[in-house]
């Protein structure tokens, strides 16, 4: 495939040799460019309803009991004269999680992304197969399409928390969610990661042989680096995920026993022998942790980039940076236990888990790092991508510091499955990957539709969201201090929780505030995809392939040759240039050296 | 048809920002029109990053001044609570240290180096040094915590079975709690939900032909007598639970299908705890609260809260449906003899049975 484009030479009559109609260029397309489009958008769609969901959760949380017309409206037959069931509260909870986690900052970061800048970035035609990649995006809609179908069923959605442990999620007894809910909710993700397998497999083999002359693996951008590790990552872990769910699907339809065993309920004893339901935390965890660094790889590697190209300076460390991408992924492996120290598995295994996990702080701490000395003595070029990319730094930072607290075993006991978790994930994974998704947007607009986003409305998009996460989750860190445990859907049985409800009222405040600001950025990119000012071809002024192709999209990229690439992506500001920067395609100059990384 | 009308208020509300940014739009297309920051937005954005650090710091002093009495980092109740709590101190201050340097270094650079045409910025790659001080250093801080947080660890998670335990058993169920305990011999009966038996009420699937059955206790409160190890046995009959003593520094996930186990001392009875001028004031202070939410209660015509003592908790912390929120059993540190006392007065298994 990729020598069949490579062979073609593109001139620029180029759109008149294969006809394209409207369902090959906007349904069906096997473009790269096409179908990172076409997961930025369903990855927006699903985010809406992601984001809705966890502000009904929030309404109930601060307002418990209370009838309220938009739960009435938005629920139905779920709120009953506008109080919230509990069922439904729980069922919020896991397809928010589920949304936001997989279908927003897995396909919607990372699919857009990937698509978008591995072959714009390597100096490729398209991805290694543009029909798989086709089939990938497919997959993701269709499984997006059953996510939202499972929200309408009968006896309500899956119910059981985003990590559906069995027996909750095997047993249609025990909730009623765990029926046909919970069997779409397996089926989608089932799919899910059949799309996820096909589109990390395209992203490997496309980073491996089709980079342009020149282009060693040493030059990459660090976006390249950090998509393919998170693509070696998700190769290597969804599949136990699939695996999962499919004895799962076995348990809950065949009558097998693998993670069930013991069991009365309502009544009445099951058939189920000699299963554990820890052996699924294992199985799950072995996913679900890696899924962590699926999605913040890729918001960090749009973040170096935006970084470096914002401050007019290499990236600091680039050798480093590389490094502790890829023994974040090797320590991202082994670190699953830490979600299971109180699983009842053998504490032995907790202080491994422990020593594992408190290790992945070192790579870390040193990306962190490198980010503000990249920023020291820079000509910061505050544009709203490079606030989002400071914001990450800094959420990343506020929220990844509270792991050393989560991480470690005994301090774990106290504080698992409260509020204080809630408040550590959600910054480190949930805000960062946001905010990463944002900076990448917002820097990669003008090469994706041609047009500028409205920086004005950016601004005001990224300070109000910036001020509101930090006010939705930095006092949520207290009121997990304070004892309280998620997934609640009301504190007012416990009186010991009286005083952290004035705490609720304000968090729900700051989240329906930055709910609405969210419109803001909504009305930037629809208008500006049509009525934006039009891009000039390199508007960042930034080093990489991807600002040589011309505005107007085209099958195979660049019009003729594809460039060759002579040094790393981060000659910014190098003396001896006029220029702040140097793109990659330029030749060294007479006696210029290439700096050695 | 109010929820028709509030879907259409919601559209509206939806529509009224959507033009008010419109008109926002349109106010600034006469002005600068490149999209692209100029030194005026890198000037504006670079004080506001000063005063985004300036909130982060006013948003960690308040939170600290208004909530920071946290409940989990002081009066705990067993023995190896204050471990714990000394552990989470000193990580909560190492955090705070490189959470306001950290914090400072990336919102004053990117206040002090805001871009300005026509300079240029310091072309500096790497600093192997450099590199190599803020790998190590987190590697020491971090080692420090790992060693001292696997010792506590293991302290906990050994139970000396030669301290002679006393044997409980929690048993979880969808939505409650019972304990069992194991009587004079010290030795919990063999269970299985196999052997659940509602018609005579064996509600624990006792084996009725084990003699270490026969003196087994099931109660619906949690007593324990202060200053004795108490080992727990934890089982469920339905889906996964977890059993939370947040004010013990307690926690253990009860399986379906296996038997888990945590084991703590209690230190302070119930009594001695809400005689605790920090507890007495939390309690004073939650009845404050309730006072006011029973007013408006009672101005709706609705009953009045009850007033709030303070109680040792049993909590679900695994989340197991619909009630999940309500799983809860109370549970009471005593002395000894009131102990003893208290289980005196409880039937045993073996006459608790209905015969049929």
């Amino acid at each position: 495939m990729s020598a069949h484009v490579d062979t073609h030479t593109h001139d620029d009559d180029h759109g008149h040799h294969h006809k394209e109609t409207f369902v090959t260029k906007y349904i069906f397309s096997q473009d790269h460019k096409m179908i990172a489009k076409q997961y930025l958008i369903t990855g927006l769609i699903m985010g809406i309803i992601g984001i809705l969901m966890s502000l009904l959760m929030r309404m109930q949380i601060a307002w418990p009991e209370k009838p309220n017309v938009i739960f009435e409206a938005l629920l139905g037959k779920w709120a009953p004269g506008g109080v919230m069931d509990a069922d439904i509260y729980l069922a919020l909870v896991t397809i928010h999680g589920t949304i936001m986690v997989f279908f927003v900052l897995t396909a919607g970061l990372s699919g857009t992304f990937s698509n978008l800048l591995i072959p714009l970035q390597i100096g490729a035609r398209d991805m290694a197969s543009g029909f798989l990649n086709m089939i990938s995006y497919w997959l993701f809609f269709l499984s997006s399409v059953i996510m939202v179908i499972s929200l309408f069923v009968e006896a309500g959605p899956a119910a059981a928390g985003w990590t559906i442990y069995p027996p909750l999620s095997a047993l249609p007894l025990a909730q009623g969610g765990s029926g046909a809910g919970m069997t779409l909710w397996l089926v989608s993700m089932a799919i899910f990661i059949a799309s996820s397998l096909l589109g990390s497999l395209n992203y490997i083999v496309t980073v491996l042989n089709l980079r342009t002359k020149g282009m060693s693996m040493t030059r990459l951008p660090l976006t390249i680096w950090a998509f393919f590790i998170t693509a070696v990552i998700g190769v290597v872990s969804f599949p136990v995920l699939l695996s999962a769910a499919l004895l799962l699907i076995m348990d809950r339809s065949f009558g097998t026993s693998f993670f069930l065993s013991d069991i009365f309920i309502q009544g009445e004893v099951l058939h189920y022998q000699g299963g554990s339901p820890v052996l699924f935390e294992h199985l799950f965890w072995f996913l679900g942790h890696p899924e962590v660094y699926i999605v913040l790889l890729p918001a960090l590697g749009i973040t170096s980039e935006v970084i470096a190209t914002n401050a007019r300076k290499p990236i600091f460390g680039y050798r480093a940076m590389v490094a502790s991408i890829i023994a974040i992924a090797f320590l991202s492996t082994i670190v699953w236990g830490h979600h299971m120290f109180i699983s009842g598995m053998n504490p032995f295994l907790g202080s491994v888990f422990t020593f594992t996990t408190l290790l992945i702080a070192i790579p870390s701490a040193v990306k962190a790092f490198n980010y503000i000395t990249t920023l020291w003595k820079g000509n910061l070029q505050l544009n709203p991508a490079m606030l989002f990319s400071i914001g990450l730094v800094s959420t990343f930072i506020t929220g990844g510091l509270t792991g050393i607290i989560l991480g470690d075993s005994a301090l774990d006991i106290n504080v698992h499955d409260t509020y204080f978790v809630v408040a550590h994930f959600h910054l480190v994974m949930g805000i960062s990957a946001l905010y990463g998704l944002f900076a990448g947007v917002y820097h990669w607009f003008p090469k994706m539709f041609g047009r500028m986003l409205n920086k004005n409305l950016g601004y005001i998009h990224f300070w109000v969201t910036a001020v509101c996460a930090y006010g939705v989750f930095f006092p949520m860190h207290f009121i997990g201090m304070a004892g309280l445990p998620r997934r609640y859907y009301t504190n007012s049985n416990f009186p010991l929780f009286d005083d952290t409800q004035n705490v609720q009222v304000l968090i729900t405040i700051f989240a329906l505030v930055a709910g609405l600001v969210q419109l803001v950025f909504l009305y930037n990119f629809i208008h500006s995809m049509f009525y934006g000012k039009k891009a000039e071809q390199n508007p960042w002024r930034s080093n990489t392939l991807e600002w040589t192709t011309p505005v107007e999209h085209m099958h195979g990229n660049w019009p003729g040759d594809i460039p060759h690439v002579h040094r790393w992506a981060y000659d910014y500001s190098k003396p001896g240039h006029d220029e702040d920067f140097v793109p990659q395609h330029i030749p060294l100059k007479d006696g210029e050296e290439e700096l050695q990384h | 048809m109010t929820g028709l009308l509030t879907i259409l208020i919601l559209l509206g509300i939806t529509i009224a920002i959507w033009q008010m940014v419109k008109i926002f739009d349109l106010a600034q297309a006469n002005k600068d029109t490149s999209q692209i920051a100029n030194d005026k937005d890198n000037s504006v954005h670079g004080y506001l990053m000063l005063a985004f650090l300036g909130f982060i710091y006013l948003i960690t002093i308040i939170s600290f001044a208004l909530w920071g009495d946290l409940p989990l980092v002081s009066n705990s109740a067993s023995e190896h609570g204050p471990e714990i709590d000394r552990l989470m101190i000193i990580s909560m201050v190492v955090i705070f240290i490189v959470q306001t340097i950290t914090q400072f270094l990336l919102h004053y650079f990117a206040f002090k180096y805001k871009g300005e045409k026509g300079r240029k910025a310091l072309f500096y790659a790497d600093n192997d040094k450099l590199e190599f001080i803020w790998t190590i250093i987190p590697v020491i801080t971090l080692a420090g915590l790992i060693m001292y947080g696997l010792f506590t660890w293991n302290d906990i998670m050994n139970i000396d079975e030669e301290e002679d335990p006393i044997v409980v058993e929690l048993y979880a169920q969808q939505f409650n709690w019972k304990a069992r305990y194991a009587g004079e011999d010290n030795v919990l009966g063999k269970a299985n939900v196999r052997l659940i038996n509602l018609d005579n009420a064996n509600i624990l699937g006792l084996d009725e032909s084990d003699p270490n059955a026969q003196d087994d206790i099931i109660t619906t409160e949690l007593h324990l007598p202060v200053g004795k190890p108490i080992l727990f046995k934890m089982r469920s009959q339905d889906v996964l639970h977890s059993a939370y003593m947040p004010h013990f520094r307690a926690q253990m996930n009860c399986v379906p299908g296996m038997i888990t186990q945590f084991a703590f001392t209690p230190t302070v009875t119930t009594e001695e705890m809400r005689l605790n001028p920090e507890i007495y004031e939390k309690v004073r202070n939650i009845n404050k609260i309730r006072n006011e939410n029973s007013k408006k209660l009672q101005a709706k015509g609705e009953e009045p809260l009850d007033r709030y003592e303070f109680d040792y908790l049993l909590l679900c912390n695994k989340i197991c449906g619909k009630s999940h929120y309500n799983m809860q059993m109370k549970i009471i540190v005593e002395t000894e003899e009131e102990y003893n006392a208290w289980l005196q007065e409880q039937k045993i298994f073996k006459n608790s049975l209905v015969q049929n």
